[in-house]
């Protein structure tokens, strides 16, 4: 047998690992439930007591659920955008015949070369002409457009395996092919749009760089912004910091635990190719 | 649209060589198809196709051709860039100290994140490729750090490795206190420190990754090499490592792309002024203090280009030596 029931050094190493990785979290969270003075008399020490006042201060202000109001709308609006305009895209580059969609295709996919990071400042530029910077469309848009790439080399492979029987009987049965597109390729695809849908949820959730530059109104601000601004104000305050921060962790892991096998297999599928 | 016009011209030239290898000719359908019938059809690509096209070229091709514009000014950012520098630009980032430091933190991030995270991801997918109890509970667990944002990450981190933070705190009681120092601030660590941080944060999506790759291998074959005679250890060195080959060439393209786009957690840590005296400054920081922050977007451009055009280049030359065998150039091949 090449693989036993797992040496008691596999499980060890295992428990180390998860240990590793779960502790900075733990800190958090734990830190949170803590008041400044334990925090400053032990920083690696436990709750003693427990202090809950940091939470539900947080959970009593408004700045929380206003951020985390934004960071859902930006998201949503993000994840909407990119599954309708994706999926649209990917079924013309993987249906219509035409010449220019091989160039249609090659133009997202050399999308993955280019990063926020590279376009961010004549981003900014341009969505402040647009008279779009303080405003969630000025993020959602560009956010929209920088997950397209992904998108249509996920779905594309995905739209193509449609058998073309489907497509024939369809249009035999007297529908157009927008009509196929509604009925039957939406459906069909749904395990793709799923998958792209959830990648944007989560680089949405996470975005920072974005935006940092088109926000500046601090009632705009989404979640990883708001931490940051949090964490500088109260700077003294370390335990309602941890409160915070450990806050808005809260709907990424819900999100992840319900998501977490479409998640990985996305991941992965899209590196994959 | 003027824009999509625009780029449609100019950009997708350089890409069209490599569709046009993989091209088949559209499917005939008979000349028999009226006039109608075609219109109508471009009216369905366009109205299907338009909208994505205009918001991707609008929001991601336009910038990046604007960023190789706006690098020739010097420019406030304020009406149209008039002060036409040339190569000025270029030449200033090329020869300013603090960018070429920024690179080779750029340079030390790469080397060290396939160095620490390859064989790292490769063992722990090993180990968890074995049958063991609560194996897919681990799985999940070790891949929460890639879905926290970095902002929380970053924040996380910056204390518990403040000097008086408990990381610190812990290797006291552990009787370690010889070894306790300042981690974010001295800058002989302080990149080690951002090092962890990253491996830390990404370490369980190679694993993942790997894991994915693991299960590519069929049973058999490491059978085979176990009935041979082989150790447990020589089937993995012989058999599995070799045929993980493509998985680990594609996550090091991941990583090595990765390394040189990092912003977020040097930017919340250590800030724009601060990555400097810490020795954690990256290009993207750079790019940030001394484009945005200092109101100079052509030379924050300028540096925008000067970041794509490494990437560029290191992918290109990545995917001709190293990846060419597994994908046959995957990103500028048409649809096969």
């Amino acid at each position: 047998m090449v693989s036993g029931r797992g040496s008691p050094v596999a499980y060890l190493v295992a428990f180390a690992l998860v240990g590793i990785c779960l502790a900075p979290t733990v800190y958090i969270i734990l830190g949170g439930f803590r008041t400044n003075s334990q925090i400053i008399r032990s920083p690696a020490g436990l709750p003693e007591p427990w202090e809950v006042g940091n939470y539900t201060g947080v959970l009593a202000g408004e700045v929380f659920w206003q951020q985390l109001i934004n960071s859902v709308l930006a998201a949503v609006g993000t994840t909407v955008g990119v599954v309708v305009l994706g999926l649209m895209t990917s079924f013309v580059i993987a249906r219509y015949p035409f010449k220019a969609k091989h160039l249609m295709y090659s133009l997202f996919a050399a999308g993955l070369m280019f990063p926020v990071t590279v376009a961010i400042t004549p981003l900014y530029i341009m969505v402040r002409d647009l008279g779009l910077t303080d405003t969630l469309a000025g993020v959602i848009l560009p956010q929209i457009a920088f997950a397209m790439p992904t998108t249509v080399i996920i779905l594309v492979p995905f739209l193509r395996a449609i058998p073309k029987e489907l497509e024939e009987a369809a249009l035999i049965d007297g529908a157009s092919r927008l009509g196929f597109f509604v009925r039957m390729v939406i459906p069909l695809s749904l395990p793709g749009v799923i998958t792209v849908g959830i990648l944007a949820f989560v680089a949405s959730w996470n975005s920072y760089l974005l935006p940092l530059f088109l926000l500046s109104d601090n009632a705009l601000y989404t979640l990883p912004l708001g931490v940051q601004a949090f964490a500088s104000q109260y700077s003294i305050d370390t335990a309602r910091v941890l409160a915070f921060v450990s806050l808005s962790m809260i709907p990424a892991l819900i999100f992840f635990s319900l998501f977490e096998r479409r998640i990985i297999s996305g991941l992965t599928g899209a590196v994959k190719g | 649209m003027e824009t999509a016009a625009h780029v449609n011209r100019d950009v997708p030239d350089s890409v069209r060589t490599g569709a046009g290898a993989a091209e088949a000719p559209a499917p005939g359908r008979g000349r028999a198809r009226s006039r109608r019938v075609r219109w109508r059809r471009w009216a369905e690509i366009a109205l299907l196709a338009g909208p994505g096209v205009v918001v991707f070229v609008t929001f991601v091709i336009v910038p990046v051709f604007l960023a190789g514009y706006y690098g020739f000014f010097e420019w406030t950012g304020y009406g149209i860039p008039t002060e036409f520098v040339g190569l000025r630009n270029y030449e200033l980032i090329l020869t300013d100290d603090a960018f070429l430091e920024a690179l080779s933190h750029n340079g030390f991030i790469l080397v060290m994140s396939l160095v620490l995270q390859g064989p790292l991801a490769i063992g722990i997918a090993l180990l968890l490729n074995r049958r063991m109890r609560g194996r897919s509970l681990i799985r999940v667990l070790i891949f929460v750090p890639y879905v926290l944002s970095e902002v929380i990450v970053a924040i996380g981190f910056s204390l518990m490795l403040h000097p008086t933070g408990a990381v610190n705190d812990m290797l006291d009681r552990l009787g370690l206190s010889g070894v306790a120092a300042d981690w974010l601030a001295d800058p002989d660590i302080a990149i080690w420190s951002l090092m962890m941080i990253l491996v830390w944060k990404y370490i369980g999506f190679a694993v993942i990754l790997m894991l994915a790759g693991l299960q590519g291998i069929p049973d058999e074959l490491r059978e085979a090499a176990a009935i041979d005679g082989a150790s447990y250890w020589q089937t993995q060195w012989h058999i599995t490592l070799p045929l993980l080959g493509p998985t680990i060439r594609i996550w090091a393209f991941l990583s090595i792309i990765g390394s040189l786009q990092v912003f977020d957690l040097v930017f919340v840590i250590w800030g724009q002024y601060v990555a400097d005296t810490a020795g954690t400054s990256t290009m993207a920081t750079y790019m940030v203090a001394n484009g945005r922050t200092s109101g100079e977007y052509g030379y924050g451009s300028a540096v925008a280009v000067v970041i794509f055009l490494i990437s560029l280049v290191i992918a290109l030359v990545y995917q001709r030596f190293v990846l060419r065998r597994d994908t046959e150039g995957a990103l500028t091949e048409g649809v096969a």
